[in-house]
């Protein structure tokens, strides 16, 4: 017996993102044979995203749009959602660990008064029995979890499962008008696009992170243009944080960002415990610290002790030859 | 103005994690008021000494979790309520409790942390809010009340956000948002003297059956150890050379020479 599963799909800039078909290829994997997918997504204007979905095999795609959702705000979020849960009454509704989908997921779930696992990096489905492994303290541990009754809700950690790459008759595209709550009790009234870089770290698949060795907020100067040419996103421990070298939402640590990239670059960063939380599940860690003693090295692939004023510029020049090399 | 702040007690950010007889081990733990919930609770006590407020904290858990209630009377807070948590088994089941029990008890502000660093599902707040009908603002790093209605930022995908919301509300607190007092030696004398009421489920009116978990913990495990890696040798130049080639294979550039 299939399972109908909803995927509440995202979209930045007009595009859909990456962990939509990491959701969606989990969705494959519960719904079952003869199971049924449906997408949602939500914005002011989603038609490009909409697209890349219907590509994958699906039994629809549903856009929900209006001008007011150009910006996400869970009670608008969850108006425009709720209709198609009510619809097609899922068996599991499946979100990315985002943002967004964060906060949108435990209205959903106290909506169907059903149970959630949270921040999913592996589903292992053996016949009816299906288990979810999801990171604790951080990171430092992990469980195994089971829903005991449904109906399911779960949300994915971006870039832990594979991506859909199912390319089947194209999925039909329902368009659906959106209905305001009443009364309205929320609603985002400015949005400022913060300066700089506005790559997500939790999706990035190279970050470069500065610790107090960073010395001041222009001593991340290098390490943003490293960050540049390996098209991946500027994260920070927490003393560069509390030293004000850089913002906040750039922490990386058991309070702050999780990350799990491919690559991690770890510039002037001891190696705190609460750090280490944040970013040992990398795939390949590298540590430059003059610190030769720093607990970072412990668990770095490769370890350069030095300055970091010195190696990362170097490395940058390298990198940027080498890529220009390739594409030429 | 009545406040309330939902908050845990987790182990210290510093702790490592030991398994015994595949159980989290607990002894000689540092514990502490579960950072983004620290955060709640200054905003809470700005609030009382900014525009006068009465706030309450409530906790979930067992009879240990009195010690970070009563640090949060010491930051300030005026009484305090631990709700058992014995019975209590997912995010679903303590969401319940926290509603049934705030549905009783009249407030205009409600304030939680953004995720808990031990389970960190960030459920628990969310759900409640959604259980008593009250739009939500999470992730805040600025909160300005005034009247009925509260203006928050908070900050989303690189973008930062002006949210206008209704009261009553519940607003979950980001890093950013303030810089929590250490409790005074007047605030920890004053702290023993105030009140906290210890709230069964039966109190509340829930059943077991209301409570009953959708969800079971299996297994637990621990991350594979990783071994110390290789230290580059050569000067800045050859150590550079070394690293870009490393890096431009895991990242799939290889070939770049």
């Amino acid at each position: 017996m299939g399972k109908t599963v909803l995927v509440i799909a995202e979209q930045k800039d007009q595009k859909l993102r990456q962990v939509s078909l990491e959701a969606l290829a989990a969705a494959r994997q519960l719904a079952g044979d003869g199971g049924n997918i449906v997408s949602v997504l939500v914005g002011d204007n989603v038609d490009a995203a909409a697209q890349q979905l219907a590509d994958h095999e699906q039994s629809q795609v549903v856009c929900v749009t209006a001008d007011i959702l150009v910006s996400y705000e869970a009670e608008h979020y969850f108006a425009a959602v709720q209709p198609v849960i009510d619809e097609v009454k899922p068996d599991i509704v499946i979100l990315p660990h985002t943002a967004s989908g964060r906060d949108l997921a435990p209205k959903i779930a106290c909506h169907l008064d059903a149970g959630q696992i949270s921040d999913v990096v592996a589903i292992e489905a053996v016949g009816e029995d299906v288990t979810f492994k999801r990171p604790i303290y951080a990171g430092k541990a992990f469980e195994t979890k089971r829903f005991l009754t449904g109906p399911w809700v779960v949300t994915i950690r971006p870039n832990n499962l594979q991506a859909d790459a199912t390319n089947g008759a194209a999925a039909p595209i329902v368009k659906r008008t959106y209905t305001e709550p009443t009364p309205v009790r929320s609603q985002v009234v400015d949005v400022q696009r913060k300066s700089g870089d506005t790559r997500d770290l939790t999706e990035a698949k190279v970050v470069v992170s500065g610790g107090r060795g960073v010395r001041s907020a222009d001593g991340f100067a290098p390490l943003a243009e490293l960050a540049e040419v390996l098209d991946g996103a500027l994260g920070a421990s927490r003393a560069a944080c509390d030293a004000g070298y850089c913002d906040y939402s750039l922490q990386i640590g058991q309070t702050g960002k999780v990350v799990t990239p491919d690559v991690y670059i770890a510039c002037g960063i001891s190696g705190a415990i609460q750090h280490l939380a944040g970013m040992s599940q990398s795939k390949l860690i590298i540590a430059i610290n003059k610190d030769g003693e720093a607990p970072i090295f412990d668990i770095a692939d490769y370890g350069v002790v030095g300055d970091l004023f010195e190696i990362v510029p170097k490395l940058t020049e390298k990198l940027r030859d080498k890529i220009a090399a390739v594409r030429s | 103005m009545n406040v309330i702040v939902l908050m845990k007690q987790t182990f210290d950010t510093e702790e490592r994690i030991r398994l015994v007889d595949g159980q989290i081990a607990e002894d000689g733990v540092k514990w502490i008021i579960n950072p983004y919930d620290e955060y709640a609770v200054e905003e809470a006590v700005r609030l009382k000494e900014q525009q006068g407020a009465s706030v309450t904290v409530v906790s979930v858990g067992n009879e240990d979790v009195a010690q970070a209630l009563r640090t949060a009377l010491a930051m300030g807070a005026d009484e305090a309520v631990l709700i058992d948590g014995t019975d209590l088994h997912d995010e679903r089941a303590i969401a319940k409790a926290l509603s049934a029990y705030l549905a009783k008890t009249p407030f205009d502000v409600l304030m939680a942390g953004n995720f808990s660093i031990d389970n960190g599902a960030g459920q628990v707040a969310i759900r409640v809010a959604h259980q008593l009908g009250l739009p939500h603002v999470a992730a805040i790093t600025k909160l300005a009340i005034d009247g009925g209605k509260a203006t928050c930022v908070r900050e989303v995908d690189g973008d930062v956000q002006t949210v206008e919301v209704q009261l009553p509300a519940l607003f979950t607190a980001q890093q950013g948002l303030n810089e929590p007092r250490y409790p005074s030696l007047p605030g920890i004398m004053k702290a023993k003297k105030k009140p906290l009421t210890n709230v069964t489920l039966r109190d509340l009116g829930l059943s077991a059956d209301d409570v009953a978990p959708r969800v079971a913990r299996i297994d637990l495990s621990l991350p594979p150890k990783r071994q110390a890696g290789q230290r580059l040798s050569g000067d800045v130049e050859a150590q550079a050379e070394q690293l870009a080639d490393i890096i431009l294979q895991a990242t799939g550039q290889a070939g770049a020479r």
